[in-house]
């Protein structure tokens, strides 16, 4: 044994390092004990956040990474330690979040032996990763990392899962590491064609109803500022997918809203009336477009993307531009003719009137005793002088969230759109707080949310993280009910919950909070919430049935918006 | 949609589970594979897989689509069968005695340009190569004497340029290598 030679799980922290990981989320168990060992001399050098379920780990890697963006690192043991980030990792796939994840494995010798705690790691992760390898030897380590860490971050990003025999964790090997920089069956970025860039900045010059429809792929290829910019210099009226909020100030005279199902609705109206259709890094969900056979066929459709394999999988677009956001947007904005829209940009505003008053006035400023979702996420975000970050969970407390928070800065909005994972929220809160610790972090969930993976409270009260926890409580999975209430002739089956008392939960861990009910206890425990940088738990008793409106009823023409 | 039998040919590097990732993109879409073909291509190291389909264009497309994102493909095409060459291989196993009763096997073979594999004193193997509706058609003629045994491979196809696609592909993700 030379010198020189160090085991695989020391080769392991030593990437980790080279990548400049600074942050890992985990959970020990048998399988990835060596290198918990190796860890515990690398404790000083990478933070290591004891996380109380395997799901919580990938979920504060997501919150971190949302942030930060920064790829997400976490660990777990193999079996029910891997088995227990499938939702996480299924969950950063669709919302193209960059992340790798090492799971324990047996060792070699023992693999498809149904050995204890092994699990076809691999087979179960290819279709929900970038990536998924399993690494069986020491020696394969530094390759199969930088390879990892590359492959999450590049084009559009995703999750990466390594699975790492017990042995390879052991095992002895000279450490040299190089990172990734080139893959040969991988074009990240496929390269900027002139012609279609021509041709995209020619449609929207001669375009007299443009229209932008931005998503995460404007936040993900840091392209802010360059989209603000074309925005600007065509008199471009945007709106945002749930994953495209926060790229641009809520308060930016040409941010017309949200887009989709529970989307503003002048947003969703003009899709069916502009001109030009300008997609950026955005999918085209189904909770976006709703029935496709009538979605924005009279314009034109621009598509901007990373991904190839995303032009024409929902919406064929007329000019695809392919590329990253921060230089195709730019490139195409060099050709735009400086234009005004005065009269379409304006045209937004007797919908945002009609919205206003029919929905918006009465949710954040109710006549009636009972407190609303609008008016807690209004009242918190302003609070926070709109400068927090917004954590949601999934149903109706993300939807009133993505709708009523306000936003300053990017990088803000942290949820779980594709996948509308409940029980993200919490654990994502406590990455986010973890990855931008000098920004307030204010998570809303609903009373069924939080129950998915309250364990994570504990993680709280372990490494102090001051996340602020608005339990949305109406007793019920508001958003299912909301649906057998329109839908369903009011069968409310099974979405009616008996809860514990939050607060005595939360105090139970070392946090504080406060259980409240009427407007005036309201202001005054947001007021006490924001007042230091402590863990809060808010529990809101808010109205039983309150709906999120407008909505779009799954199927319907985008332009079928109800308002009641 | 009307469908087409089409010709997906994906190259990819010689790592284990590709098959598998390969394969789930089209189960996802609950699209049948007809036939498939597995081997090392011309190129070193690499592996070639031969897939036929029954699709629509536009779903073929994505399907492709789908297939080259992932990380260990280095490409994947799709073709109709007007623009490939392609094979099938086929064996028949019948009994001797048919074959030495009549000289009606024998004529099948020589119409078919099929081939006698081996014969022995009990069953013979014949060998034929050709498009599907060919094979079918041999199987047919020969069963009337009984057929007891009858295999086809998947379908092997070559694109009618010149060189191979992939080539030019791996040359210049070289260049772009040495940056």
């Amino acid at each position: 044994m030379s010198q020189s030679q160090i085991s695989g799980s020391q080769a392991l922290m030593r990437a980790f390092l080279a990548e400049g990981v600074e942050t890992i989320f985990g959970y020990p168990g048998g399988a990835i004990m060596p290198v918990y060992d190796a860890l515990y001399d690398f404790h000083d050098k990478m933070r290591h956040i004891l996380v109380r379920h395997e799901q919580g780990a990938v979920h504060a890697a997501q919150g971190y990474s949302r942030v930060t963006g920064k790829t997400g690192v976490v660990i777990a043991t193999s079996g029910p330690g891997a088995t227990n980030v499938i939702t996480g990792v299924a969950d950063a796939m669709i919302d193209s979040t960059p992340m790798v994840v090492v799971c324990g494995q047996v060792v070699a010798s023992l693999l498809a032996t149904d050995a204890f705690q092994e699990t076809d790691v691999v087979g179960i992760t290819q279709p929900i990763t970038k990536w998924s390898y399993q690494i069986r030897s020491a020696a394969e380590i530094p390759w199969a990392v930088a390879r990892a860490f590359y492959i999450a971050r590049e084009g559009r990003p995703g999750p990466v899962v390594l699975d790492l025999t017990k042995n390879a964790q052991i095992e002895l090997m000279n450490f040299h590491y190089e990172p990734c920089t080139f893959i040969r069956s991988f074009i990240p970025t496929p390269p900027i064609d002139e012609q279609v860039v021509s041709d995209a900045a020619a449609l929207i010059n001669q375009a007299k109803k443009p229209f932008a429809l931005v998503g995460q792929g404007v936040i993900l290829g840091n392209a802010e500022n360059e989209l603000l910019a074309m925005l600007e210099k065509a008199q471009i009226p945007a709106a945002w997918t749930l994953l495209g909020l926060s790229a641009m100030p809520t308060d930016h005279p040409l941010n017309k809203g949200m887009l989709g199902m529970h989307g503003n609705y002048g947003c969703n109206i003009k899709t069916n009336e502009c001109d030009v259709l300008i997609a950026i890094g955005m999918r085209f969900d189904d909770r976006v477009t709703s029935k496709l056979a009538t979605y924005a066929k009279q314009a034109k459709i621009i598509h901007f993307d990373i991904d190839i394999a995303e032009i024409n999988k929902n919406v064929k677009a007329d000019v695809a531009v392919l590329g990253n956001s921060k230089e195709t947007i730019a490139a195409v904005t060099k050709q735009l003719q400086p234009a005004r829209h005065d009269e379409w940009i304006s045209s937004f505003d007797s919908y945002a009137k009609i919205e206003y008053d029919e929905v918006i006035k009465e949710e954040i400023d109710p006549s009636t005793p009972d407190i609303k979702m609008g008016e807690v996420i209004s009242k918190v975000s302003e609070a926070t002088g709109h400068k927090a970050i917004c954590v949601t969970d999934v149903g109706q407390n993300q939807m009133m969230g993505a709708r009523y928070f306000r936003f300053s800065q990017t990088r803000s909005m942290v949820t779980s759109g594709g996948l509308g994972t409940m029980g993200f929220g919490l654990p994502a809160a406590i990455g986010a707080k973890i990855g931008a610790p000098h920004r307030t972090v204010c998570l809303f969930c609903g009373d069924g949310g939080i129950q998915m993976t309250i364990q994570e409270l504990g993680t709280i009260l372990q490494e102090n993280i001051g996340v602020k926890i608005i339990v949305l409580n109406n007793h019920f999975l508001g958003m299912v009910r909301q649906w057998q209430e329109m839908f369903f002739d009011e069968r409310y089956s099974f979405t009616n919950m008996k809860n514990p008392d939050f607060v005595a939960v939360a105090k139970a861990y070392g946090i504080n909070g406060k259980c409240v009910s009427t407007h005036e206890e309201l202001d005054h425990a947001i007021a006490e919430m924001v007042s230091n940088d402590d863990a809060y738990l808010l529990e809101v008793r808010i109205e039983p049935k309150g709906m999120v409106l407008p909505m779009v009823p799954a199927g319907a023409d985008i332009t079928d918006v109800r308002l009641k | 949609m009307e469908k087409t039998l089409y010709t997906v040919i994906v190259f990819s590097e010689n790592r284990p589970g590709l098959l598998n990732q390969v394969s789930i993109i089209f189960s996802r879409r609950q699209l049948n594979i007809e036939s498939l073909t597995v081997s090392a291509s011309s190129i070193e190291g690499v592996h070639k897989f031969t897939i036929t389909v029954y699709t629509d264009e536009e779903e073929i497309d994505k399907v492709v689509k789908q297939i080259e994102k992932r990380i260990d493909v280095l490409k994947a095409y799709y073709y109709t069968d007007d623009e490939v060459i392609y094979q099938e291989v086929a064996l028949y196993k019948v009994d001797t005695e048919s074959i030495l009763e009549s000289d009606e096997i024998e004529q099948l073979v020589r119409k078919y340009n099929a081939r006698f594999l081996e014969i022995t004193r009990t069953f013979s193997v014949i060998e034929m190569t050709g498009h599907t509706d060919e094979i079918k058609e041999l199987y047919y003629a020969l069963d009337k004497f009984g057929v007891k045994q009858y295999v086809r491979s998947g379908r092997i196809a070559i694109t009618k340029s010149t060189s191979e696609l992939l080539s030019k592909f791996l040359s210049d993700r070289e260049e772009e290598a040495k940056g």
